[in-house]
């Protein structure tokens, strides 16, 4: 995990330097991006919850910095306030499992919780809640259903933002957090049970959303989504090292897809529709090749990473539970779909902008780091390679069914999205339903309002016109009120107030005290 | 030195209204008072529990009072605080119009009123000096106050005289519980005395709903809480900086300092009430403060919802929660008087706090949107600042208590509520930041001037405080605990 945040971070600092050559904001943006390289290798290296916490509230911060780096654009300042508050909110249920955790075991240091471990799983209704609400934690931050909402907004930021930190490695850090306090989870049958169907239901969501995109990096967000709820999948089949493993593999092949989509973007000068691009693998011919490696990374297709991971992570699935295996081949369907749709509209076929047309290749700072993550997302899943960085999960009994099984799912997905959009002008499929994002965002909107705004509002009025309104001007003008009708017995004395004064505290001096 | 720390900002004051330069003189006075508190910090010695630095003069022999002066670590916390807010309101205050000499006058009575309470150990001069600040805030807002300013003004001097003669009640019912031949003014003995004759449960109970309430009303506790977002609506920045930031926490402080260690039986007596009341501070002043639509009502009512905080730091009644409480008054003190002085600076800019008329300020304005949002990531618990230390402290002190592993109790619940109430006050704070700083700019704003270099010095100054205690929290913690621990090892 290391490796990935530090290695993946420089390349990533790198590329920025051609990236944001002329941001007005550059100084403040590599401020943010070395703060949250700080705060991400601080989660890797905490030994123990609060430091954790700490850490991951920061990352959390620099996103938002990041996300909001134009943040005269309004997009861009929604998107930032957005992915703070989902975020957020996923760590309130985090913060209240380190606080049972702590009042339970009377530890926030893992190796000491390790020790104390039989406090908790003695009683496993605690133990249960406990889990999933330390998993809440990782919902928000790794972007899973139901908190997912934000990561696709927050492609407002810089492209090489996205690919560090909302592609490679601050949304891994949910999963690593699963990871790290597996002891934990893996105690509970229950908590492991949601965990796995919310990843599942969330690798299927993404890769749904991300098949009627036309934003080429929300495309790719929506895959990150989709894998992450891989990860999540496989750390609910209790196997830590197929969730690290395709962790560790997708970090580069995101990443890379990533910086091939900025290099794309910046050609065309921050062009983002696909429906805009098309005919580039001519002109671009690195940064074509790049993401070819990347997209064939990512839908599985072997020899490269993605194919070893991913069939990991379909074979435990295979061993342990039929139907979330199911899901998960419909989900690599879903994935060779998309990103042979993507592939296809934005490097093939005729040029559909002027744009596109005159478009030219990337400067070199830029296309090093790319040659550089093509080339571990080749290879990163070679176990000659891998073991060097960690433990290669391996399949019990080796079935041929899964890998035979995925790659057709490969064939089809990729057969399917040729005849489809192959030297189309127009997108032949649309589905309403799926473009509008199953319209979660637009329920979430219609629940605040309903809820949180309205109970606002309600507040608000109640504060105005019943307690100040009502209670206090009533009260004043009780006040003077009371002033108006005792002038008709006094005449203004101020030592006849002063002597009334005095009696009144001796009159409630002696009640309280005496009775 | 305490003498000192007192008399100086009073001795300006009254020099300036004598016709020394009015700017010049506050803030000699207000720095020299800062490095006064920074020698007596180096000088301190955490590891007694006493009060220290101590001096007394006879004031009335009838009544033993005595104009006393000593320190402990938690009234070291408060001067520390109150001089640091000092300086950078009177560094904010920029040219006033009508009577500058009197507007700084009052500034300072403000900061030698708070200092003085801070320091008293005299029953008698502690409500004094309070009394003395409070004067002199209400003038700020009445006389140089903007929008309904009168009404706001006759508001918070209605309601905090009433807090005080209520309070003052509650204090003269303790000097009155205790054996004649114990009866004293002094806070130190006070304690004493009722470490050794406890006094009797049902005294108690109704002593300390009187200093509850008394102090609460200071505080602005749920639901006596209505004066503050108008007052400091109106009042001229660096008032509302000096009494959201220093005065208010004067409450605080009394009930760290008196009603905690001297009625333990009332506290826990009470302790529902608090808990449910602060519950309104945390979620229902929160929701009151997402409805706002002007960024100096949203502050106000945000500094009343963190009351709710220190309040549950204060109901949970062991070292850990006190602690937490005694750091999040400081640390809340130096956010919000950040908040308030960046606030005033836009509306001296633009003559308006509307969120539908700002926004994307941070395009004229990039170091006050650099400052807004360090103070508003502080005030929602962003680690590394100290409002997160403090706040953590606070939760982990509260969830303990009444610890069941089957069942939630009344803190339990009230715990998971208050963390609830960090996402609602992320949701207004953000929310204010985005409308305010960020997106696109409204031409009218096109030509604003950032804060000049004159006034990053104090923004730094409450920053580094902010984020010196956040990454070294021990320094804080060590400086309170020795106050703290005898209180809580006595009642168990």
């Amino acid at each position: 995990m290391l490796l990935v945040v530090s290695g993946v971070g420089s390349l990533i600092h790198i590329y920025s330097l051609g990236y944001m050559r002329d941001d007005e904001g550059k100084s403040r943006y590599f401020a943010a991006l070395s703060l949250f390289m700080f705060a991400m290798l601080g989660i890797v290296l905490a030994n123990n919850f609060v430091m954790m916490f700490i850490f991951w509230e920061l990352v959390g911060f620099t996103s938002y910095v990041l996300i909001g780096h134009w943040f005269e654009r309004d997009a861009a300042a929604d998107a930032a306030k957005k992915a703070f508050l989902t975020t957020r909110i996923g760590d309130f249920g985090f913060m209240i499992g380190i606080l049972m955790v702590w009042m339970a075991t009377g530890s926030v240091v893992f190796d000491d919780i390790v020790a104390h471990l039989s406090k908790i799983t003695s009683n496993p209704g605690y133990l249960t809640i406990v889990a999933i609400l330390i998993f809440c934690g990782a919902v928000g931050k790794s972007a899973q259903f139901p908190l997912h909402v934000w990561l696709p907004d927050a492609m407002e930021g810089p492209t090489p933002v996205s690919a560090l930190i909302h592609a490679a490695t601050m949304v891994a850090a949910g999963v690593y957090l699963l990871v790290r306090v597996a002891f934990l989870i893996q105690a509970s049958q229950t908590a492991l049970l949601v965990i796995a169907w919310i990843g599942t239901i969330t690798a299927l969501l993404g890769a749904l959303m991300a098949t009627q995109q036309s934003d080429i990096k929300r495309i790719l967000a929506y895959s990150t989504i989709s894998q992450l709820g891989y990860m999540v999948m496989a750390v609910g089949l209790a196997s830590n090292e197929a969730a690290m493993f395709h962790l560790f593999t997708h970090a580069f092949f995101k990443a890379l897809l990533f910086l091939a989509a900025g290099s794309v973007i910046v050609t065309l000068h921050h062009e983002q529709d696909i429906r805009k691009m098309g005919g580039l693998a001519k002109k671009l011919r690195i940064t074509f090749a790049t993401f070819a490696v990347g997209a064939l990374a990512l839908v599985g297709c072997p020899p490269f990473s993605g194919f070893f991971s991913k069939d990991a992570i379909l074979a435990l699935a295979y061993e342990r539970n039929m139907s979330i295996f199911v899901i998960g081949l419909t989900t690599a369907f879903l994935t060779a779909f998309y990103v042979s749709r993507a592939v296809i509209v934005v490097f093939l076929g005729k040029p559909r902008s002027d744009a596109a047309r005159a478009g030219k290749e990337s400067p070199l700072v830029m296309i090093i780091p790319l040659l550089i993550l093509a080339l571990f997302a080749l290879i990163a899943g070679w176990e000659t390679v891998a073991k060097n960085f960690l433990v290669v999960p391996h399949e019990k009994e080796s079935v041929i069914t899964v890998p035979a099984l995925a790659l057709v799912a490969l064939i089809l997905g990729v057969g399917i999205a040729t005849w489809l959009y192959r030297n189309r002008e127009r997108d032949p499929l649309h589905v309403d339903l799926v473009r509008r994002r199953f319209y979660i965002d637009e329920f979430y909107e219609w629940l605040i309002g309903a809820t949180q705004e309205l109970l606002a509002r309600i507040a608000a009025f109640f504060d105005r016109w019943i307690i100040d309104a009502g209670a206090v001007r009533g009260t004043s003008g009780g006040m003077f009120g009371l002033g108006a009708f005792l002038r008709l017995f006094q005449v203004g004395n101020l030592q006849a107030y002063a002597f009334l004064f005095g009696l009144g505290i001796v009159a409630l001096i002696y009640f309280t005290i005496f009775r | 030195m305490l003498l000192f720390l007192v008399l100086c900002p009073i001795t300006a004051a009254i020099a300036i209204i004598a016709g020394a330069p009015a700017r010049l003189t506050a803030l000699v006075a207000a720095i020299s008072n800062l490095f006064v508190t920074l020698a007596l910090l180096s000088r301190f010695d955490r590891v007694t529990a006493g009060f220290q630095f101590a001096s007394s003069f006879l004031v009335s022999a009838d009544w033993q009072i005595h104009f006393a002066f000593g320190i402990d670590g938690l009234s070291l916390l408060m001067l520390l605080l109150a001089t640091i807010v000092t300086v950078a309101a009177v560094w904010f205050t920029g040219k006033i119009d009508n009577h500058e000499r009197a507007f700084y006058a009052c500034l300072l009575f403000i900061s030698g009123g708070a200092i003085g309470a801070f320091a008293s150990i005299d029953l008698f001069f502690f409500y004094a000096f309070h009394e003395l600040a409070l004067i002199p805030t209400f003038l700020l807002i009445g006389i140089w106050g903007t929008g309904n300013r009168s009404v706001a003004a006759w508001k918070i001097t209605i309601y905090l005289t009433l807090g005080s003669f209520v309070l003052l009640i509650g204090l003269i019912l303790l000097y009155q519980s205790l054996p004649a031949t114990t009866r004293t003014f002094d806070i130190r003995e006070l304690q004493a005395a009722t470490a050794a004759h406890a006094i009797a449960a049902p005294t108690q109970r109704h002593i300390y709903l009187l200093l509850l309430i008394g102090f609460g009303v200071l505080i602005s506790l749920f639901p006596f809480h209505s004066w503050a977002p108008e007052a400091y609506a109106s009042a001229p920045a660096p008032a509302a900086m000096l009494h959201a930031g220093v005065l208010k926490k004067f409450g605080l402080y009394g009930l760290l300092r008196l009603a905690i260690p001297m009625l333990p039986d009332g506290a826990h007596y009470w302790m529902y009430l608090l808990v449910i009341l602060l519950l309104g501070n945390i979620i229902y002043i929160g929701l009151v403060t997402i409805a706002q639509k002007r960024l100096d009502w949203m502050l106000g009512y945000s500094s009343v919802m963190h009351m709710g905080y220190i309040f549950l730091g204060i109901a949970s009644a062991n070292i850990l929660g006190a602690t937490g409480a005694a750091a999040l008054i400081f640390a809340h003190g130096l956010s919000i008087a950040l908040l308030f002085a960046v606030a005033g600076q836009i509306r001296n800019r633009t003559g308006t706090l509307l969120f539908d008329d700002l926004g994307g300020l941070a395009k004229v304005m990039p170091f006050a949107g650099l400052a807004f949002g360090f103070a508003a990531f502080a005030a929602i618990g962003l680690p590394g600042f100290a409002n997160f230390a403090s706040e953590i402290l606070i939760f982990f002190g509260a969830i303990r208590n009444g610890w069941e592993m089957q069942r939630f109790h009344i803190f339990q619940i009230a715990t998971v509520l208050a963390l609830w109430g960090i996402v609602i006050s992320t949701v207004y704070m953000l929310r204010a930041y985005r409308s305010t700083f960020m997106g696109t700019i409204n031409e009218r704003w096109g030509k604003l001037v950032d804060l000049g270099t004159g006034l990053r010095l104090p923004v730094v100054l409450l920053v580094a405080g902010l984020i010196w205690f956040g990454f070294f929290p021990q320094t804080l913690v060590r400086m309170v605990t020795p106050t703290f621990r005898p209180y809580f090892t006595a009642t168990k």
